[in-house]
């Protein structure tokens, strides 16, 4: 009961969230340039084209019926035209997110799988080479620009050992559309074409390797101190005392506490994980929102930039929700006291 | 200002600045990371004088000289059209200093000051404010320097204030984290007592206590916004060519990787190396400073 209290609670703030990002948006596109219909159509077009422009799209009404008639298209899932396409912008990006959420998740479950050993190895081993080797990988994984990680890796793997295609998600002579779910690897599973499974987890190690060491870095840092802490706990010493074989006091009685402080982190660097996935994307060719977030930019095609924006936003609240989520299953100290 | 009388004592640690430097000088990564930032800065400013080819900063041609490999000439090589790369980085770090130098001026004080206020206060203050940061928090920044990018124009002055525009909700989650842990404290309660003013309890009695915090925020953040300012301008984002700028030259010199690899592998490593120097120098002042809030 009380955690449902705490899930309705968590939803309601998100959607406040989301509200407050659309007003930003909102004031980014159509407040800050001035006339957007003017930008859209270049200094060449005449002022009546310019006027049915404003006339069609609404912007010569009142600035607060504008916003609700943005809201309107939003809450239908409808963000304009895109300029550089000629299509709805809901269709360039619902063909493109499935590239970048399949990035972000590979990024995600790289950054955990090898964070979370490397720093309960770091707690371990406290002071000795471990830890070291440990605490030298997150300061260099923190301060390496992911453009630069994603050129080294490229230069390495692609070029001297020639062992993983660089750029891409898919051979050239390899025909495949994701079409169910826009994951690669799940929907070749799906179709039982295994060929194209392993093609696509080639292609998807790099740039997911290259966007990982940032958060793995960071989860590795924040999963070593939470063990630190939870290792002097009175609890730890107790089953310490009683002689509880170690590998049970470290994955069961220290390991879950520990995971909070990883999961919050992954929260709040989600949003500069979704601004390193731009620089990766563009880096190893990903055909993701990223990729069509900086063409449009280039053509001020408004709608579709903010749409991506929106889209970015959105995709910040929802995993951070579900972390919270996830935080308050795994501790329950967290849904009692509510949550921020 | 009857308030003046009310002691405000700092903590003993920071009063003893010999026993500070003394256990400063003895955490080897804080001295590396003081040492990569003073020298960082000091090349920055004295690039005209101390590089090799300083006329390469601008247009120039030289197209017998392109494309050469790092030598005792040219120290990191030359680019796709002769230029010195090494002069080039140098000036480069003038960019990327001066974007860390006006993005923090701005977000420091505007987010140290709402966090004060939220903190101290609470009410409807604290929730307009935090739900603030939550909105701002929820955009990336890079995001958010794209989106301006393509309304007004690509420039780094642009970039600056998008990320400007939202990097003070770093500090003003830090500082209100302090601050509704002092808020009861006695000190504080004691200058109410008295009838210190409002504007003193924030300034004079909290924000004292919060500057070892924002010192250690500061340096950590430094190296992080010359990260996301050289992403920006390795997008094509920062400021225009010929300037040279450490990001453009990377994205630039990406165009002839392998073989001419140290055009964006070179200045890829300034950038890493000035970030680490900042970070270094933040681990170092935590240690120092018995930081606890700040990641």
């Amino acid at each position: 009961m009380e955690f449902l209290l705490f899930l309705v609670r968590r939803i309601l703030w998100s959607i406040l969230v989301l509200v407050g990002l659309s007003i930003v948006i909102f004031a980014i596109a159509r407040v800050v340039p001035g006339d957007p219909a003017r930008m859209a159509l270049g200094p060449t077009a005449t002022a009546q084209q310019v006027a049915d422009l404003q006339e069609k799209l609404g912007l010569n009404k009142p600035i607060v019926e504008q916003y609700g008639m943005f809201i309107a298209g939003l809450s239908q899932g409808d963000l304009g035209r895109s300029l550089l396409t000629e299509r709805p912008v809901n269709d360039d990006i619902r063909e493109t997110f499935g590239a970048t959420f399949e990035l972000v998740l590979a990024t995600i479950t790289l950054a955990f799988v090898f964070g979370v050993p490397l720093g309960v190895a770091a707690a371990r081993w406290k002071d000795k080479w471990p830890d070291t080797l440990v605490r030298i990988l997150a300061i260099f994984s923190a301060v390496t620009p992911s453009f630069f990680a994603a050129l080294l890796l490229q230069i390495l793997a692609g070029y001297v050992l020639h062992i993983l295609p660089t750029t891409g998600r898919l051979p050239h002579n390899m025909e495949f559309v994701a079409s169910v779910t826009g994951l690669l690897t799940v929907d070749s599973l799906l179709a039982g074409r295994l060929d194209v499974f392993g093609e696509a987890l080639r292609y998807l190690l790099l740039p997911a390797t290259a966007l990982a060491l940032a958060t793995m870095g960071q989860i590795a840092r924040i999963t070593r101190s939470s063990m630190i802490d939870v290792s002097s706990q009175d609890y730890i010493e107790a089953s310490r005392a009683f002689g509880v074989p170690e590998p049970i006091r470290v994955f069961k009685y220290m390991l879950r506490p520990s995971f909070v402080p990883p999961l919050t982190i992954l929260g709040l660097e989600f949003a500069s994980l979704i601004g390193n996935a731009f620089v990766v994307e563009l880096v190893f060719a990903w055909p993701g929102i990223a990729s069509y977030g900086i063409r449009t930019i280039l053509q001020k095609d408004l709608n579709a930039v903010m749409g991506v924006v929106m889209v970015s936003g959105v995709f910040f609240v929802l995993v951070n929700l579900v972390i919270d989520v996830l935080v308050g299953f795994v501790d329950p100290r967290v849904r009692i006291r509510g949550s921020r | 200002m009857a308030s003046e009388t009310i002691s405000t004592t700092p903590p003993r640690r920071l009063s003893n600045a010999y026993q500070n430097w003394y256990r400063f000088s003895r955490n080897p990564t804080a001295v590396i990371g003081a040492a990569i930032v003073i020298l960082a800065i000091l090349a920055a400013i004295l690039a005209p004088w101390i590089t090799p080819h300083p006329d390469h900063v601008g247009a120039v041609v030289n197209f017998r000289a392109r494309h050469l490999p790092p030598s005792a000439e040219y120290w990191f090589g030359t680019d796709n059209v002769g230029r010195d790369i090494f002069t080039r980085v140098i000036f480069g770090l003038r960019i990327s200093l001066l974007l860390a130098l006006v993005v923090l001026g701005i977000a420091i004080p505007v987010g140290t000051t709402l966090g004060l206020l939220a903190g101290y206060f609470g009410g409807w203050v604290e929730i307009v404010i935090m739900r603030l940061t939550d909105i701002a928090l929820a955009i990336p920044p890079l995001v958010m320097a794209l989106a301006v990018a393509a309304v007004l124009s690509p420039d780094l002055i642009n970039s600056m204030l998008a990320i400007a525009a939202l990097w003070w909700t770093w500090h003003t989650r830090l500082i209100y984290s302090i601050t509704r842990q002092l808020r009861t404290q006695e000190f504080v309660e004691a200058a109410e007592t008295l009838g210190a003013s409002k504007f003193h309890i924030l300034f004079r009695e909290i924000l004292p206590n919060c500057v070892s915090a924002l010192a250690v925020k500061t340096s950590l953040d430094a190296g992080f916004v010359i990260l996301v300012g050289a992403s920006l301008s390795f997008l094509g984002l920062g400021i225009q060519p010929p300037t040279p700028d450490l990001g453009t030259m990377v994205a630039s010199g990406s165009a002839f990787l392998p073989d001419y690899w140290w055009e964006s592998v070179l200045p890829g490593a300034a950038i890493l190396i000035v970030a680490l120097g900042f970070n270094l120098l933040g681990d170092g002042l935590r240690d120092l400073f018995d930081v606890q809030e700040v990641r």
